[in-house]
Formats: C-alpha cells, sequence, structure tokens
C-alpha cells in the first residue's frame, strides 16, 4: 500500500510538472483553449467529490458555477465604471440607479471572498434544509437540477439587474486575449486547478473522506454509530459548491464573459459527462475527463453539432453500462485484478450489498 | 371577483397539464423507483405524433392521435426498459444519468426528423374559440385538456385499483419479494408498468401540441416541474400528484398575478423545498416499516 502511495505522488509531479511546463512547450493555440477546460475541471473535482465519494447526485452545479461567475462578472464590470455611473444594460432596461445588490461587488475585499462564499452559504442552506431531513438520493438530484431551472429563469427574466439572457461581458479590465497573457492565464488556471486538486485529495485522505464513503455506502450505519450524515454531506456539498464557484469565476477571467445559457439544467449534466467518463471517484480521473471531454465536446461540435449531441449521448450510455466507475475504475480493477493473479491469491470478496440501501 | 376567478382558472388549467406530465412518471418514478429523464422525450415524441397524424386525419386527428401515441412512446418505453432499464435496478442516479444520455439522442432524432425549427399543429376548428361564462375567458383547448386529464386519472385509478393487473402492480411496489413468492412475474408487471408510464408521457404530448410549438426540446422544459409534483405528492400516489400538480399550478398562477412567471418559478422551488422540510416523503406516504 505504502508503495501505491509514493506512485501517487510521483505521478502527481509528473502531471503538475506537464501542466505548467505545458505552457511553455504548447503552441499558442492550446495554451489559448486549455484554460477553459481547466475551469471545468475544478468544478469536476467538486462533483467527484460529491458525488464519487459522497453519492450526492449534484445535477445543479451550473447554479454555483454561475454565482462565481456573477460575481467576479459583476466585480469586473463595476470595475469599468467611472464613478457615479451604471453599466449600460441596466439603462437600456430603465434603471437609473445601481441597484442595492450590486453595490459590495464594486470592492475587490468583498467580491474575491464572495466568488467562494456566496456558493458555500447557498450550499450550505439547501445542504442543511434537504439532507436533515433525509431527502436523498434521486430525490435530491431532481431538486438540485429544479434550482438550476429556477435560477436560469431568474437570471433571464431580470434583465435589469443580470443583463438578461446576454449576461455580462465587454470587461475592460482582462483584456486577456488581446494582451498576450494567454501564458500567464494558462499558469493561473492550471495553479488552481491543482490547488483545487490537492484540497479534495487531502479531503478524500482524511477521516473526513472515510466517513463520506462511508456515508454514501451506508448512510443508516453511519446514523447508528453516532454520527451526523446530515453535516457531512452538507459540508461535502459546500466544499463542492465552493470550487464550482472558483471554476466559474475563473471562466470569466479567460472568456470574458458570463451567460445564463452556460448554467441551466443542460449545461449542469453536461458538467457530469466528463466527471463519469473519467470516474467519478477518483479526483484525478474526474478532472482528467473533464479536460478531454469539454476538448472533445469544442471539437467535434465545431466539425458537426449533431454527430456531437448523437456521441454525448451514447457516452452517457456506454459508459454508465460498461463502466460505471469510468476508466479510473477500469484501470484500478485491472491493476487489482493483475495483482491478484501475480501473487496467485483469490481476489478479495466483495462486500454484500447494504440491505438497508437497497430499497433507496 | 374575476380578478381571482381567471388566475383560479389559468391555475387548474395550469396544473392539469402539470398533471398530465407527472401521471406518467407517477408509474416509472413513483411504483418503479426509475427517474426517466427521456420521459420528456416521449412526451415530445407524442406531440411529433399528433403533427404527423394531424395531416393524415384531419378534424378528428386528436382522437386517432390519443391512442396512437400512447401505443407509440409505450413502445419506445417498453424498449428501454427491456433493454437498459432493467439493468439497473436498485442503481436509480446511474439510471438517472443513463436515460439523460437517452434523451439527448432522442432530441437529436427529432430535429434530424422533423427540422430544428418548431412545427404547428393546427388546432381543430370545435376546439378553436373560447368559452365565457361570467365574464371568465376560458380557452376551449384548456377545457379539452382538463377533461381529458380527469379521463386519465379516472381511468388510471380503475385500472391500479379495480383490475388484476392494477392490484399486481401495486403489490409489486409495496413488496417486490413478497409479490414474487406469490407468484407474481415482477419482471413481467415492470415492463407493463413501464409501458402505461410511457405510454401516457404520449398522451400528454398529443394535448400539449396545439398549446404551442413543437420542438425537440418540448418535454424538457416540462419534466423538471413534473418530477417536484411528484415528489411533492409522494412517490406513487395518484391522489398525491393530483393534489400536488393542482397546488403548484394555482400557486403558480397566483403569484404570477402579483410578480411575473420567473419569481412564480422561484416561489414555487422555495415553496416545494419548504414543503419537504414538513412532509419529507411527500403528500401521502405509503406506509411502510423500512427505514428511508
Amino acid at each position: 500500500m505504502k508503495n501505491r502511495r509514493w506512485i501517487g505522488y510521483a505521478v502527481f509531479v509528473f502531471v503538475a510538472a506537464w501542466l505548467l511546463a505545458g505552457s511553455v512547450g504548447l503552441q499558442e493555440y492550446y495554451v489559448g483553449i486549455f484554460p477553459k477546460y481547466f475551469c471545468y475541471a475544478i468544478v469536476g473535482v467538486g462533483i467527484a467529490l460529491a458525488w464519487g465519494r459522497g453519492g450526492m447526485l449534484v445535477l445543479g452545479q451550473g447554479v454555483y458555477f454561475g454565482l462565481g461567475a456573477y460575481t467576479m462578472g459583476m466585480y469586473l464590470t463595476l470595475s469599468d465604471l467611472e464613478p457615479g455611473k451604471i453599466p449600460d444594460f441596466m439603462s437600456t432596461n430603465g434603471r437609473s440607479t445601481l441597484p442595492l445588490l450590486w453595490k459590495p461587488f464594486a470592492h475587490a475585499w468583498f467580491a474575491i471572498p464572495a466568488i467562494v462564499i456566496i456558493p458555500m452559504v447557498i450550499a450550505g442552506v439547501i445542504g442543511l434544509l434537504l439532507f436533515r431531513q433525509r431527502v436523498r438520493g434521486p430525490y435530491f438530484a431532481i431538486i438540485s437540477q429544479a434550482l438550476a431551472a429556477a435560477f436560469v429563469i431568474v437570471l433571464t427574466a431580470q434583465p435589469a439587474f443580470t443583463g438578461g439572457s446576454s449576461g455580462l461581458s465587454n470587461f475592460s479590465a482582462f483584456p486577456v486575449v488581446e494582451t498576450g497573457q494567454l501564458r500567464e492565464v494558462y499558469i493561473g488556471v492550471a495553479v488552481a486547478l491543482l490547488l483545487a486538486f490537492l484540497l479534495g485529495r487531502q479531503l478524500v485522505r482524511s477521516r473526513f473522506g472515510r466517513l463520506l464513503v462511508a456515508i454514501r455506502d451506508a448512510e443508516d450505519r453511519v446514523r447508528f454509530l453516532g454520527y451526523d450524515p446530515a453535516l457531512f454531506k452538507t459540508l461535502t456539498f459546500m466544499v463542492a459548491a465552493g470550487l464550482a464557484g472558483v471554476g466559474g469565476a475563473l471562466y470569466v477571467l479567460v472568456v470574458g464573459s458570463v451567460t445564463p445559457s452556460l448554467l441551466g439544467v443542460v449545461p449542469s449534466i453536461a458538467l457530469l459527462i466528463g466527471v463519469a467518463v473519467g470516474g467519478r471517484a477518483s479526483l484525478i480521473g474526474a478532472a482528467a475527463g473533464s479536460v478531454a471531454v469539454a476538448y472533445a465536446s469544442s471539437t467535434l461540435s465545431d466539425w458537426s453539432p449533431s454527430s456531437w449531441t448523437y456521441l454525448q449521448g451514447a457516452l452517457f450510455i456506454i459508459v454508465m453500462v460498461f463502466a460505471p466507475k469510468g476508466l479510473a475504475g477500469l484501470i484500478s480493477s485491472g491493476r487489482d485484478g493483475l495483482a491478484a493473479r501475480r501473487s496467485k491469491a483469490p481476489a478479495p470478496v466483495p462486500a454484500p450489498a447494504d440491505v438497508a440501501e437497497v430499497g433507496v | 371577483v374575476a380578478n381571482l376567478i381567471n388566475p383560479l382558472v389559468i391555475g387548474v388549467s395550469i396544473g392539469a397539464i402539470l398533471l398530465l406530465v407527472a401521471l406518467g412518471l407517477t408509474f416509472t418514478f413513483g411504483q418503479m423507483g426509475v427517474i426517466n429523464m427521456a420521459h420528456g422525450e416521449f412526451i415530445m415524441a407524442g406531440a411529433y405524433t399528433a403533427y404527423v397524424l394531424s395531416d393524415l386525419f384531419g378534424r378528428m386527428a386528436i382522437f386517432v392521435a390519443l391512442p396512437v401515441a400512447f401505443l407509440v412512446t409505450g413502445l419506445m418505453g417498453l424498449i428501454l426498459e427491456v433493454t437498459l432499464i432493467r439493468h439497473f435496478y436498485g442503481r436509480p442516479l446511474d439510471t438517472l444519468l443513463l436515460t439523460w444520455g437517452v434523451s439527448l439522442i432522442l432530441q437529436q432524432l427529432a430535429r434530424d426528423l422533423f427540422g430544428a425549427p418548431g412545427v404547428q399543429v393546427d388546432v381543430p376548428g370545435w376546439l378553436q374559440g373560447q368559452l365565457t361564462v361570467g365574464g371568465v375567458v376560458v380557452e376551449w383547448v384548456r377545457v379539452f385538456d382538463v377533461l381529458l386529464v380527469a379521463g386519465c386519472v379516472t381511468a388510471i385509478w380503475f385500472y391500479l385499483q379495480r383490475t388484476r393487473q392494477g392490484r399486481r402492480m401495486r403489490a409489486v411496489m409495496q413488496n417486490r419479494e413478497l409479490a414474487g413468492v406469490s407468484g407474481i412475474a415482477a419482471s413481467r408487471v415492470d415492463q407493463r408498468t413501464f409501458f402505461i408510464g410511457s405510454g401516457l408521457a404520449g398522451i400528454a404530448g398529443v394535448a400539449l401540441a396545439p398549446l404551442g410549438a413543437i420542438v425537440s426540446t418540448l418535454g424538457q422544459s416540462y419534466i423538471v416541474d413534473a418530477f417536484l409534483v411528484v415528489i411533492a405528492g409522494g412517490l406513487g400516489q395518484l391522489r398525491g400528484a393530483v393534489f400536488a400538480a393542482l397546488a403548484l399550478g394555482l400557486l403558480n398562477s397566483f403569484v404570477q398575478v402579483w410578480t411575473d412567471a420567473s419569481i412564480a418559478k422561484v416561489v414555487v422551488f422555495v415553496v416545494v423545498i419548504a414543503f419537504l422540510q414538513f412532509r419529507p416523503q411527500g403528500l401521502f406516504v405509503l406506509r411502510t416499516r423500512s427505514l428511508t
């Protein structure tokens, strides 16, 4: 076991070095497009924690991604303004003063922490309300999805507050693409991804992480042992939301705009497919899968949008039927099988399914 | 008075449509615990069935479309159950993503077959126009939908409570093993449940067809609300779904009177979450001694 942990570190250092050095050796084109996918990967690490480790299928991560993105967008919009002016979309939609809700976002000391804090607080409230009442499994999934639907409707229907369906864009503070700061952006986002990964890894390795897996596999048993599953699930959900917020805020810096069309029911589920392909229970699988699927998505849908939709649908089906644990699951079960054959020991007997969980 | 009655009428009509969409889900989700995200696409398929048949049959097309759509989407559901979902019982979250994949494919298929722009079903002459009672105006189409859903609910109630097949279905839902031991072929019952549930989506699709343009994402716009109805009503509870759909429909229309449609959506969401604080299992609960 110790051996394997050592390998893990080596892989991590290699990937980290590759990610960062990539900015030097990589072609300009890739340096330009990959930071966007890294943002999805940050969200993916959060999804892997909540879904893969905690068993909470988060179908509405677009909400927290959006909260982070709009926080960043509001800050950038306000920092472009001369004092006393209001953004153009507000005046064209009939407002003459800055809404009270917007005011604090002019200050970096408020806006930057808010990227993480706002999604976490909202996720905390929703998580406590639902998990306390033992709303779980598919119920939780559907309610988180309904929240994504409602969120987008509100964003779109209140153009004087949010910019409506065209969202927030045209920030002069970060003309990233024009000024050729591509490599700086690349390194910044890659470092953020590595930090997110380290945070997730630390959580997974800790007692907290073990408890989380225990809750996923047999929530009632954990309750009988005296723990409060609702609390741990809520905390995990909050971490996932915070990571989604960071991903969203960085996305705005990289892409330079945010619109509600990125955040609804469909994009929220699209965030899951990368995690599912890479391996929901493996952080590195989730991150790599998110990047790979996002890259494949943009490449293929440029080439032929309809074939990408078919392929995406087929991916969901194939992964769920043949490899529910994703590529990482395939690799690790292959490795276990190989090790078992080499030592000529019988493969470990799988633990019996928990009776209490079958009916969920 | 008209100020109060108008939202009441609209609320009942919204509730009827919600219920129509949710009825199929009380079978597949409620009775079987399968979250079928492709249910919305079955609704879309039902609407396109109505569109195809309306050219062929003219005035009375809707009466042909109802049974045909029921069969078409029922068969789609049956195929889905036999090929994929059957292997996924006990893994509800995986089923959700699996059927999401199916729904993506069905949507794209619809776009390739019928084109991306929406198509229209002509409302037959006898359904056009409005009914005016004491200053309250109701479109005939909406009256038709309310009658249709009332008919469906009655038929389902009769089927579940008064027929042998319905009794078996309830038995499998309440205790699968015990039902199996008593000689009920549970997998056969599953297939039948899925057929009926999916078929009801087709009927909902026919009912939705005259209300607006038919597009490939038609079902998706209703499906989230419909799942909320089933959750709020209580799993597999027909009367729960009826009450929850009516309540959410009325809430929607009355909140819209004071504010606007977007706020109404949020209010509905908040009310459902608040409601689950008091009744986490929904309005009506099947009493069992299991843990969950």
